[in-house]
């Protein structure tokens, strides 16, 4: 249509008259980002800037008394947002709560793209399309980050000790502490073997819980999915999941059955 | 009312008013998008947005939320900054001089803080949003990298922020936050295979962020610097980079 119009219009010397094509339909359902977007935001922040105001009102930020370095506080307490953390202290040495989970948890999170290929639920509120993972991020993120936040906050209190809402905090409160290691538990008592039987079963632990992950992808999504997964997917994935139901195992064991450690070592503990 | 729009288009047909405002006030289509392209905070925008986009539901607005936070801390930040100073000595009679003597202190002082509190649960549920809508997946992959980044900028903002009012609070939240610094693998003197690497209290990763052995008058000053001058600029860079992704990349959205 175009050619023989411009070709008629060469011939003519008049003007080109080509209709443009709308964009109509589903290609297009864009509106004006002003008004539509930007008079959204401004209510919002409004909204939120006058809730700021009022709150801080209401609200004065706290104050003790002058730091002093020679009177520790009991407890004393990270900001709230570090207490999950500062609660994972009590199941793993610091440098597994305090450097290699927080480690993992980020790195876990940058790589969240990366390790998920399915197309499906780009943009949009879908549970179907992504149970695993959504189900994944929800306990990851609300059961186990969020409880722990919650439990470091309001149930710790002097002596990192457990107390309830109703119970005053005392710091005289006598706590048995009657936590063993999982290999003496189970009747082992010489060191060596005891740090050897705890480093097996980590081991195991993992190899596992890899096999059997991979069995239970395989069985839910096929092998064909695998496949276009690839293994360095797949074992990322697993390796960071074993690690989150680990903290959650551990949890159990050391509220369950008063279990301290899995493995130890002179160097590391588990 | 004629001498009012003679007076209206006499000051807006000069050349000053010109030269500062190029477009008119229409709602015009073209109007719609210089309003947003002509100017320089709002071309963070596209000047057109899918529909579902500008929605509440579909947003929950919380990345503007953590963004109108970090503005909220700067702007009563750089009001403390003028009554504060970060010395041992002086630092906690000025937090009683600020709440007590200063015009507005101590509101300025609770925004600050709330507006901190606040930024950290406005960017955790900001990311749990954008989990939810998958709106990490291609091509925001690396964004949602950066966003991960900002999280973190976000908690050592709040953080090195806490040491600042050198009250029992501070002082000891940071020592125990910092505790896993002296537990690092290697790099820690409590950590594992510190004895082979021959890191100590005062030779070890924690030291250096201190700037001795444990929290102290040089931390202080160390986390001031931190908190007002380093962690804020690389925040707007990452934060800038942010912006210009989902500037390029568009809103996430259902396949049309």
């Amino acid at each position: 249509m175009a050619t023989s119009a411009a070709a008629k219009a060469g011939q003519t010397g008049k003007r080109i008259e080509v209709s443009i094509k709308k964009a109509i339909g589903p290609g297009d359902d864009k509106v004006h980002t002003w008004p539509h977007l930007v008079r959204a935001e401004f209510i919002c922040a409004l909204l939120v800037l006058f809730g700021m105001i009022v709150w801080a009102l209401m609200l004065d930020a706290p104050l003790e008394e002058p730091a002093n370095t020679s009177r520790t506080p009991n407890p004393s307490k990270a900001p709230w947002y570090f207490l999950g953390l500062q609660e994972m202290l009590v199941f793993f040495d610091p440098w597994h709560a305090g450097v290699v989970l927080p480690s993992f948890i980020i790195i876990g999170l940058m790589v969240i793209p990366y390790i998920d290929i399915n197309p499906k639920g780009n943009g949009y509120y879908c549970f179907r399309d992504r149970k695993w993972e959504l189900l994944t991020f929800i306990f990851g993120f609300h059961i186990l980050w969020v409880s722990l936040i919650i439990i470091g906050t309001l149930l710790r209190g002097p002596g990192w000790n457990w107390f309830w809402p109703w119970e005053k905090w005392d710091p005289h409160r006598v706590e048995a502490l009657t936590s063993v290691n999982l290999p003496y538990l189970l009747g082992l008592r010489d060191y060596f073997w005891s740090a050897v039987f705890g480093g097996v079963l980590v081991v195991i632990f993992f190899v596992v819980g890899t096999i059997a992950m991979y069995g239970w992808v395989v069985w839910l999504k096929g092998e064909e999915f695998m496949e276009r997964w690839g293994m360095t997917r797949f074992f990322i994935t697993s390796f960071l999941f074993l690690n989150m139901v680990a903290v959650l195992i551990k949890m159990l064991m050391r509220h369950m059955f008063n279990i301290k450690y899995v493995m130890e070592t002179p160097w590391i503990n588990i | 009312m004629s001498w009012w729009t003679d007076v209206k288009q006499q000051i807006t047909e000069s050349p000053v008013w010109q030269s500062i405002f190029r477009h008119g006030y229409d709602d015009t289509p073209r109007n719609r998008i210089l309003m947003v392209s002509g100017n320089v905070w709002l071309h963070l925008h596209p000047s057109k947005v899918r529909r579902h986009a500008t929605r509440m539901r579909f947003t929950w607005c919380m990345g503007g939320i953590t963004f109108l936070m970090f503005l909220i801390t700067v702007v009563t930040g750089v009001y403390l900054m003028f009554y504060y100073r970060p010395v041992a000595q002086y630092a906690y009679a000025d937090m009683k001089y600020l709440e007590f003597d200063m015009p507005f202190g101590m509101l300025m002082r609770n925004m600050h803080r709330w507006a901190a509190h606040g930024m950290v649960i406005a960017v955790w549920l900001h990311m749990f949003r954008v989990f939810l809508t998958g709106s990490y997946k291609p091509p925001r992959e690396f964004n949602w990298v950066v966003g991960v980044i900002l999280l973190v900028l976000t908690l050592l903002l709040s953080f090195t922020g806490y040491l600042l009012p050198w009250d029992q609070l501070a002082i000891w939240a940071v020592t125990v936050g910092s505790n896993m610094g002296r537990a690092t693998p290697l790099l820690g003197h409590e950590g594992p295979f510190a004895e082979f690497v021959g890191v100590n209290a005062l030779y070890d990763v924690r030291a250096f962020l201190f700037g001795g052995g444990e929290v102290g008058p040089h931390t202080l000053l160390r986390f001031y610097i931190l908190h007002c001058v380093f962690i804020p600029l690389v925040t707007s860079l990452f934060l800038a980079v942010h912006f210009w992704r989902i500037r390029r990349d568009g809103f996430s959205g259902p396949a049309l």
